[in-house]
């Protein structure tokens, strides 16, 4: 019998990571393969809990988190894709025409 | 006994694929890791008495949204990582971009892990309250969505639709005489 | 050794006959492929290998495994190598949910009854189609990772294709859970037990005539086999994703795409003919027997057989798509098509069962 903390913690690193992901790395794709890390951990904590209070809502909202995720995913791309074009380089440090 | 061990292998190889996921250069390793990532996942969840979301996680997840991501890398011709002008190293091994991220990582951990550990009564079995027949019953899963969250299920519809037409536009070369 | 560990036995034999039937298959047609394609062109296939060339697979598997192992200078390293073992294991694991005979106990040898087939569990059609997704990554990785033009544009071309068809594949696939009620192939094919009026079979084709229709157009799709077959055409691309590929890595693509046609043929046996149960569309005298003497797997594999010819038969016959009017046809004709099917037998299985 696993306990229900071992699968919070598991969840808890890779929230972890994928945050990691998104504040240090340099690459728009792999910032947005690090969010859905992010997105998978959320899935696995809700699915614990509904496991866990017997409760199906659980698998429910996991399923529209993952709906919610594709879609994300595709405006993402075809936002990098569309700034890729523009200036030929995908490091997020490149596009500073709006800082001051 | 077995479960116990299935648990570890599929947790400790999400871990791994995910810590490796943050830490390619080559994006396209990055997605193919993932990918592993997803599905050791799905086996966390088979675990957990979710079989349709384990399966609907390879479906769409690691067989759709991971195609697209991997055509864009193949498409776009993503480089390594490159470094401007005026920082030429990797992050990874920027030392003290590296140190106090990787601090700050450890102090989310820890965080998180204390927010959702204080509770006393969660150091449960995970099955322990009920058997799993009213959860994992697919059947059970449909009656509920499309009965309580049939709001939500066709706002889905809709998102995804929205989604659809705005990457097609974004993606869209600038065509015409201006 | 007691009759517990004997069953247990028996279910490791039983996985590995499975194993071992898909890669003589994936043998075996190649043999067949040849032979017919001959017979169709008023000649005879090969013939010198062998009797009547029945050792021809094995001439090709040792040409195969003594050629050079080649790969190009810019060629990645690891995704390369990881190409051909992704397309291949996917083809062998999407097989593990798709049921072949039923339930024996050998003639009381067992303390209980074991079911003909890897595994069965409550969700295995998505599983099915779960697997069968995954073999989009070994066809699209082939073409990047040979670092040529030609390679990429045939890889590119399989993945959109294969992503397009599967769409029509599984909402073909979601009228007949409908129809059934439940996602286990191994209950879809019980469900088509029995006879209607007394001497139709119970099978599902005749409820769905044009998803099999779709189902078996899209199944060839998925399959990249002809008249799909533009990503891999000699004539064209060289030969699309594996131009690089010698030896071994090259030998397991045709292998990965046999043994899919054999998967995609043995799923429309269990959905949509009914399995093992019924010998022909009309109830025969021969059915309960084959019932009593539990022969079923013998029924699966000639519906099977007759599938797969009809597979080779429609690749020597028709002429190729071309990529336009491939996924014209694909997103414009056969998803709506399907669309409407499911929402008819949704409507259909309302209104009949209140």
């Amino acid at each position: 019998m696993i306990p229900l903390n071992d699968y919070l913690i598991v969840s808890a690193i890779l929230f972890a990571l994928g945050a990691t992901g998104v504040f240090l790395r340099r690459n728009l794709i792999t910032i947005l393969l690090s969010i859905e890390i992010m997105l998978n951990a959320v899935n696995l904590t809700f699915v614990a809990f509904g496991r866990y209070a017997a409760d199906v809502n659980g698998q429910i909202i996991v399923f529209f988190v993952m709906t919610v995720a594709a879609a994300e995913a595709a405006v993402g791309l075809a936002l990098v894709i569309a700034l890729f074009r523009n200036r030929e380089s995908l490091n997020p440090d490149a596009f500073t025409s709006l800082k001051w | 006994m077995a479960e116990t061990f299935a648990f570890y292998l599929f947790s400790g190889l999400a871990i791994l694929a995910s810590a490796l996921v943050i830490g390619q250069r080559n994006p396209m390793y990055s997605v193919l890791l993932l990918v592993a990532s997803f599905g050791a996942m799905a086996g966390l969840f088979i675990q957990l008495d979710a079989p349709f979301v384990a399966v609907a996680l390879m479906i769409v997840y690691a067989g759709a949204i991971m195609v697209l991501f991997l055509f864009v890398v193949m498409l776009l011709n993503a480089p390594q990582e490159d470094a401007l002008q005026y920082d030429r190293t990797h992050p990874f091994r920027h030392p003290v971009l590296m140190r106090f991220g990787a601090l700050l990582a450890a102090i989310l951990v820890v965080q998180l892990a204390y927010a959702l550990l204080r509770a006393p009564d969660l150091r449960v079995p995970v099955a322990g309250r009920a058997d799993a027949s009213v959860v994992g019953s697919v059947a059970e899963l449909g009656r509920v969505l499309f009965d309580r969250h049939v709001f939500a299920f066709e706002a889905t519809s809709i998102l995804i639709l929205v989604a659809m037409v705005g990457a097609v536009v974004l993606a869209r070369r600038e065509s015409g005489p201006q | 050794m007691t009759r517990m560990t004997l069953t247990f036995a028996i279910e490791l034999l039983i996985i590995f006959i499975t194993f071992f039937m898909l890669i003589n298959a994936s043998a075996v047609l190649v043999l067949a492929e040849r032979k017919i394609m001959g017979f169709m062109q008023q000649r005879y296939g090969p013939y010198l290998v062998g009797p009547h060339g029945l050792l021809q697979p094995l001439a090709d598997i040792l040409k195969l495994l003594m050629k050079e192992e080649l790969r190009p200078k810019g060629a990645d390293k690891w995704l390369f190598t990881l190409a051909p073992i992704l397309s291949v294991t996917a083809a062998f694991a999407a097989f593990s949910t798709v049921p072949w005979g039923a339930e024996t106990t050998l003639f009381g040898l067992l303390d209980r009854p074991v079911k003909l087939g890897v595994t069965d569990v409550n969700v295995g059609i998505l599983v099915i189609f779960a697997i069968t997704s995954m073999g989009v990554y070994g066809i699209v990785l082939a073409g990047w990772s040979s670092n040529s033009k030609y390679s990429l544009f045939g890889g590119l071309r399989a993945s959109a294709q294969m992503i397009s068809y599967e769409l029509s594949y599984a909402t073909s696939l979601a009228a007949v859970i409908v129809l059934a009620g439940t996602l286990s192939v191994r209950e879809v094919v019980d469900s088509q037990a029995g006879t209607w009026f007394g001497f139709i079979q119970h099978w599902w084709i005749f409820l769905q005539p044009v998803g099999f229709i779709v189902y078996a157009i899209a199944g060839v799709a998925e399959t990249n086999r002809a008249p799909f077959d533009f990503p891999e055409a000699e004539q064209e691309l060289v030969a699309g994703y594996n131009t690089e590929y010698s030896s071994v890595r090259f030998a397991l693509f045709p292998q990965a795409e046999y043994i899919n046609m054999a998967t995609m043929s043995a799923v429309a046996t269990d959905l949509y003919l009914g399995g093992w149960h019924g010998l022909l569309p009309f109830y025969t005298p021969i059915d309960p027997l084959i019932e009593q003497y539990g022969l079923g797997w013998l029924v699966f594999l000639a519906k099977v057989g007759g599938f797969l010819f009809f597979y080779i038969w429609m690749r020597w016959t028709l002429p190729r798509y071309r990529y336009d009017q491939l996924m014209h046809f694909g997103w414009k004709f056969l998803l709506p098509l399907s669309v409407i099917n499911l929402l008819l037998t949704a409507a259909g299985v309302l209104y009949f069962n209140g």
